[in-house]
This record gives C-alpha cells, sequence and structure tokens, in this order.
C-alpha cells in the first residue's frame, strides 16, 4: 500500500518526502482547495520546484483542487487545473463534476482521483465517476466500516485511498454547510472549516469560552485545556444535558488495522494534515513509513509514540468500527 | 429570463412522523395545498422507510386524484448494500419521476428525465450541465448558494428548470453517525427510532442557552428556518420556475398559501414575512445564505440588499 503524506509548505512537502512518502499531496494557495488556510500552500513556482524534487526522490505529487466551482469564476479553477498539469501533477484530487468533466476533457491523459469531498461512498457512484470521467482512484469517506470497504473494492473499478491518521470529519464531507451557517464561510466554497478568521476565545468567570461567529462552541473550566472551536467538535446542549453532540475532540487513528484495510483491498493510506507543521509532517511519516514496512508483531511500539502527536492526544477508529456510529 | 408562471413543489417530509400523521399531512395537502410538484419518499435515513410504507399507495393515490405532479426522493447517503439495493429498485420500479439525492442515484438515472435534489452539490452551471446532459430536468440547488451563483448557474444552464428552497430548515449535515440516537443514550444500530420524538428535529443549543441547530437523525439541520419572500420577484425575474417548501411541523397549507399569493402578487412580501411569523411562531427566520452571509442570519429589506450583494 502507498503511503499519501500531506504538505502545507514546501519544507513540509521535502521533510514528507525524506520521510518515506510514496505520494505528497498539496494544493495551491487560494480557495481552489481545501485547506485554504492564511500562510499555507504553493505558489506556482513552489508547486513546480516540489514536483521536480518529488520526482528526482521517485515521489508523486497529488494536487488537490478539491473546492467547488463559484459560478462565473470557474476560470481560476480551470486555470489551477492547467497550471498543475504543466507543473507536472502526478495526479488532481477533484470534487466537483463540473470540474471532473472539464479535466477529463481537456487533459484525458492526465491521472484523476475522486477527493473525500466529492463525498462517493458506494458502488453506483463510484461507477458512475469512472465512467463519467475516467477516475483512476477515490479518497472514500470516513464514513465507511472495514468491511464495508471491502464489498465496496469488490465492486468498483478503481483504486481505493481511506484516511488512516489524522483529524477527523464526523459529517460526510463535501455536504456540510455547518460552518458556513455559522459564519458564512464553507470547506465546498471557501475551503475553510470554522475559520479562524470568525474565532473568538473570552474569558467568563472562571471559565474560557470559544465561538465561531456568534456562537459559543465550548466552555472550558480553568482546569480543563482548551482547544480549537471546530463546529462539530463542541460541546452543546441538548434537551437540558450538555456534551460533545457529534464527535469528541479526537483524531482519528487505525494504523493498527493495517493489514485488515489492505485485505479489504486499499490500495493507499492517507494522513490528514496540510495545516501541520513540517516537524509533525516529518514524525508522523516517517513512524507510518516504519510501521507499514514493519512486521505486524512489532508495530504496536513503534505506533504508540505516534499517540502524543494526536490532536487532545485521544484517538479513534471512527466510522471503521461499527460500534462508532 | 424571467418565468411566466412559477410553481410550488412540496418537498419529502425530511423527519420521522408516526404513519397515520404522515399519511394525514398528504391528504390535506392533496386537498387543499396549491402546489403543483409533490417529492416524497424517505431521505434521510434506510432504518425509516416500514413507518410509511403502509400508507404510501394510499397517499400516492390521494395526491394524483388532486392533480399532483409526483416525483420520488431518494436516500441522502447510501453506504450499506441494502441502501443501495433499495436506491436501484425504487428507481427500477417508479412510475414517476426520481429525484436524486446522492451520486449514486445519479449514475442509474442516466438517460431517464429526472429531478436533482438540494443534496446534490450543484456549485456552478459547469456541473449543472453535465447533470442536464444525462437527463436531469429539473434542479433543486443547494441551500447554500447565494443569489450571485443562482443567477449564473441559471442564466448559463439551457434546457433545466431551477428550483429554490423557499421554506424549511436547511439541511446542513448527514452522517453515517447518528447524533440523534446518541443524545438519547442509543447507537445508531439500536436506535429505537428515538427520533420519532422530535417531528420538528431536536434543538441543539450553545452552552450559553443560544438556539443553533436541531437534530433529525443522522442528519442535523438549520434551527432557523429558511424563507425566501422578498426575494422571490428577483428570483423569478432571473429564470427560476419552482419554489421548494420543506415540510416542518407546522400548517403547511397555510405555508403554501402563503407562498402561492405572495408569488403572484396578492400579497406584499413585507406582510407575507409577518405572516409567516405568525405560522411557524416558534422558529426564527433566515436568509443570510441567498444573502452571502452566515445562513443563520436574517436580512430585512431584501430586496435592496440582494443587489448590493450582487455587485
Amino acid at each position: 500500500m502507498e503511503l499519501i503524506c500531506p504538505a502545507g509548505t514546501p519544507a513540509a512537502f521535502r521533510e514528507a518526502v525524506e520521510a518515506g512518502a510514496d505520494a505528497v499531496y498539496c494544493g495551491f494557495r487560494d480557495e481552489t482547495n481545501a485547506r485554504n488556510f492564511p500562510g499555507l500552500n504553493f505558489s506556482r513556482e513552489e508547486l513546480g520546484e516540489a514536483t521536480a524534487y518529488a520526482r528526482r526522490k521517485g515521489t508523486k505529487t497529488f494536487v488537490a483542487l478539491n473546492t467547488f466551482m463559484r459560478a462565473g469564476h470557474e476560470d481560476l479553477w480551470y486555470q489551477a487545473a492547467a497550471d498543475a498539469v504543466h507543473l507536472g501533477a502526478d495526479a488532481l484530487i477533484l470534487a466537483d463534476i463540473g470540474l471532473m468533466a472539464h479535466a477529463a476533457e481537456t487533459y484525458p491523459e492526465q491521472r484523476l482521483h475522486v477527493s473525500v469531498q466529492a463525498s462517493a461512498s458506494n458502488p453506483d457512484a463510484l461507477n458512475f465517476l469512472v465512467e463519467a470521467f475516467g477516475a483512476k482512484r477515490v479518497v472514500l469517506p470516513r464514513t465507511l466500516t472495514i468491511s464495508d470497504i471491502a464489498r465496496l473494492a469488490r465492486q468498483i473499478r478503481c483504486e481505493i485511498e481511506v484516511f488512516v491518521f489524522g483529524g477527523l470529519c464526523v459529517m460526510a464531507e463535501g455536504r456540510c454547510s455547518l460552518s458556513s451557517y455559522a459564519t458564512g464561510k464553507s470547506p465546498n466554497m471557501n475551503g475553510v472549516c470554522s475559520p479562524a478568521s470568525h474565532v473568538r476565545y473570552r474569558q467568563d468567570g472562571s471559565d474560557l469560552v470559544s465561538e465561531l461567529g456568534a456562537y459559543t462552541i465550548n466552555r472550558f473550566p480553568r482546569d480543563e485545556a482548551a482547544g480549537y472551536p471546530t463546529l462539530c467538535k463542541g460541546r452543546f446542549d441538548i434537551a437540558d444535558a450538555s456534551g460533545y453532540a457529534f464527535e469528541d475532540p479526537v483524531s482519528l487513528d487505525v494504523m493498527d488495522q493495517i493489514d485488515a484495510l489492505r485485505e479489504a483491498g486499499v490500495s493507499a493510506l492517507k494522513i490528514e494534515g496540510r495545516q501541520r507543521g513540517k516537524a509533525y509532517v516529518a514524525e508522523v511519516v516517517s513512524a507510518l513509513r516504519k510501521a507499514l514496512d514493519a512486521r505486524p508483531e512489532e508495530r504496536r511500539a513503534l505506533l504508540a509514540r505516534l499517540r502524543l502527536l494526536s490532536e487532545g492526544q485521544r484517538t479513534t477508529s471512527g466510522a471503521y468500527d461499527k460500534r462508532w456510529r | 429570463m424571467a418565468v411566466d408562471k412559477p410553481t410550488l413543489t412540496l418537498g419529502p417530509v425530511l423527519y420521522l412522523w408516526e404513519g397515520e400523521k404522515w399519511r394525514d399531512f398528504y391528504f390535506r395537502m392533496a386537498d387543499e395545498a396549491p402546489v403543483s410538484h409533490v417529492v416524497i419518499g424517505e431521505t434521510v435515513c434506510s432504518k425509516r422507510l416500514h413507518f410509511a410504507d403502509p400508507y404510501f399507495p394510499l397517499v400516492i393515490e390521494r395526491l394524483v386524484a388532486a392533480g399532483k405532479r409526483i416525483v420520488l426522493s431518494t436516500l441522502a447517503l447510501v453506504t450499506l448494500e441494502r441502501e443501495s439495493q433499495y436506491v436501484r429498485s425504487l428507481i427500477a420500479d417508479s412510475p414517476y419521476p426520481v429525484e436524486a439525492n446522492d451520486l449514486s442515484a445519479l449514475a442509474l438515472l442516466e438517460g431517464e428525465p429526472h429531478w436533482i435534489g438540494p443534496l446534490v452539490n450543484v456549485y456552478n452551471a459547469a456541473a449543472a450541465r453535465v447533470l442536464a446532459m444525462r437527463g436531469a430536468r429539473i434542479i433543486c440547488l443547494p441551500p447554500e448558494l447565494p443569489a450571485s451563483s443562482i443567477d449564473e448557474i441559471v442564466s448559463q444552464t439551457p434546457g433545466v428548470d431551477f428550483e429554490v428552497l423557499a421554506f424549511g430548515r436547511m439541511p446542513l449535515a448527514i452522517s453515517a453517525r447518528c447524533a440523534h440516537a446518541r443524545a438519547k443514550g442509543h447507537i445508531k444500530d439500536n436506535c429505537r427510532f428515538v427520533c420519532k420524538d422530535d417531528p420538528d428535529g431536536l434543538p441543539v443549543k450553545t452552552l450559553d442557552r443560544q438556539s443553533f441547530l436541531a437534530l433529525n437523525g443522522v442528519q442535523t439541520v438549520s434551527f432557523t428556518c429558511q424563507a425566501l419572500l422578498a426575494e422571490l420577484q428577483d428570483l423569478v425575474a432571473s429564470g427560476v420556475g419552482r419554489f421548494r417548501l420543506s415540510p416542518q411541523d407546522c400548517d403547511m397549507v397555510a405555508v403554501a398559501r402563503l407562498y402561492d399569493e405572495v408569488l403572484q402578487g396578492r400579497v406584499e412580501a413585507e406582510d407575507g414575512v409577518a405572516r409567516l411569523r405568525q405560522i411557524y411562531p416558534a422558529t426564527p427566520l433566515s436568509n443570510g445564505f441567498h444573502h452571502g452571509k452566515e445562513g443563520a442570519a436574517w436580512v430585512a429589506r431584501a430586496r435592496n440588499i440582494a443587489h448590493g450583494a450582487n455587485a
């Protein structure tokens, strides 16, 4: 199985290549990708240097153009696709069927991957994307169990890539407007979720309150570490009981399921985290590379220290485990 | 290009209603509501299908007898084999047009005239044209779209009729996990259909007691109710010919009559808003997405501001 690693900066890109990534994914510094955060991502020149560097090292570069084209401004996405192709991207990761159609027609030789943002989670949907646009691989939504993935793999005509480590979306990705409901900015339209521009912390007595737009997302008593107010990981009141309504502040880690994923027919394992620094990328990629190459009985020790890097230091196997639902 | 005679569509009931309540709702809509089309069928959770099943034939018969055009809805999230099978057989057997709410239905409907629901991502004319080439005839656009995108998509996609969600809590997210069941101490596989206790959704408040969202099984909807009334004339002028009313647990006949009167110019939009607040009093209205703001926002005097937002 390939190891697919995130890079939000040219420095993180080189670290990922050095640490043993089979492919690195990244995006341009604008709204054409779903990690459109200040200070992240690549200029055209930087992407050209990165793909050249990766190629010398035998590593592939995937370029994410995985937001939905804003009506009337499609040229921004078309130009990004043209540039990614000319700068040597090995694959384009796309979510919008309008952009897929454009890419398939304009660059028929270019490898096309279906982004998790396309929310293609079943054989009929995937075979449609394979037939209509020649998709070669799908990044599956984090909504499927391993047995769901195994069943799917037998029925589709493209490769499967799954998330194994990092942030976890609890909602079907590419189909969530929670962020824009509160802030006006969404993953689909702006490439951001719960954007920092709309985050505020305020002290209320002994509590630290985190807010997104006009809404309280969490309250932390003095002895509790405060987290970032990602909307779906907030604490809310339902029927007079308060708690994490959608998901606890945990991150995904299913590296102990490597063999089951391989047997299910998975071709590539993906690490989330283009917003992470180069030190994090280096450490996670090298640990997962070693774990992937190691014998099963050696893996546990190799993975143990990775847990310390996880958000809130707590992890979940998410939807890969049926009981999570 | 302005539409001559705009019409109203009744969207599917997104919530789990008891079978008899569901039946009686449709009987009354058939007899009294000025809607031309009725999109009907479970859209949110495949576990709920048996609640409405026994009443389905009678309800369809009543709606057809009343002259309503039927469209069958499909599931928004298809992951299990039985869910794939359900969508396949629904499409294979349907004597009525089908509305796709997921890419899987889209694949199965190729070459047949069909509808696209608001849960399929159509953010631009390029995507709309892909769907049109495959047989989509009516596209209900996602609620997140601002007016500027709607104008652009409608003007650049010939051969398709466009619909916009004009009333109802907005679908914001869907998950493999059931937050509704979790809130009541269950998991999805053993949910005991607790969502049935909340026919208008289970409110989610912030820790500072602000009304925020509502749970509907695996779906999360807005706490506010989308209300496009002052915006209707501009939408008609830009070529939107259909307006969707998404059923809430309120007097939907009164809602449909009110929208019909505003569309026909018999009631001023501002009076319409006031009347809507009386019909559905517990739920604040919003139109923020349409005006390029946060979805929960309410933009008053919307016509003037809408033009500013489009500039």
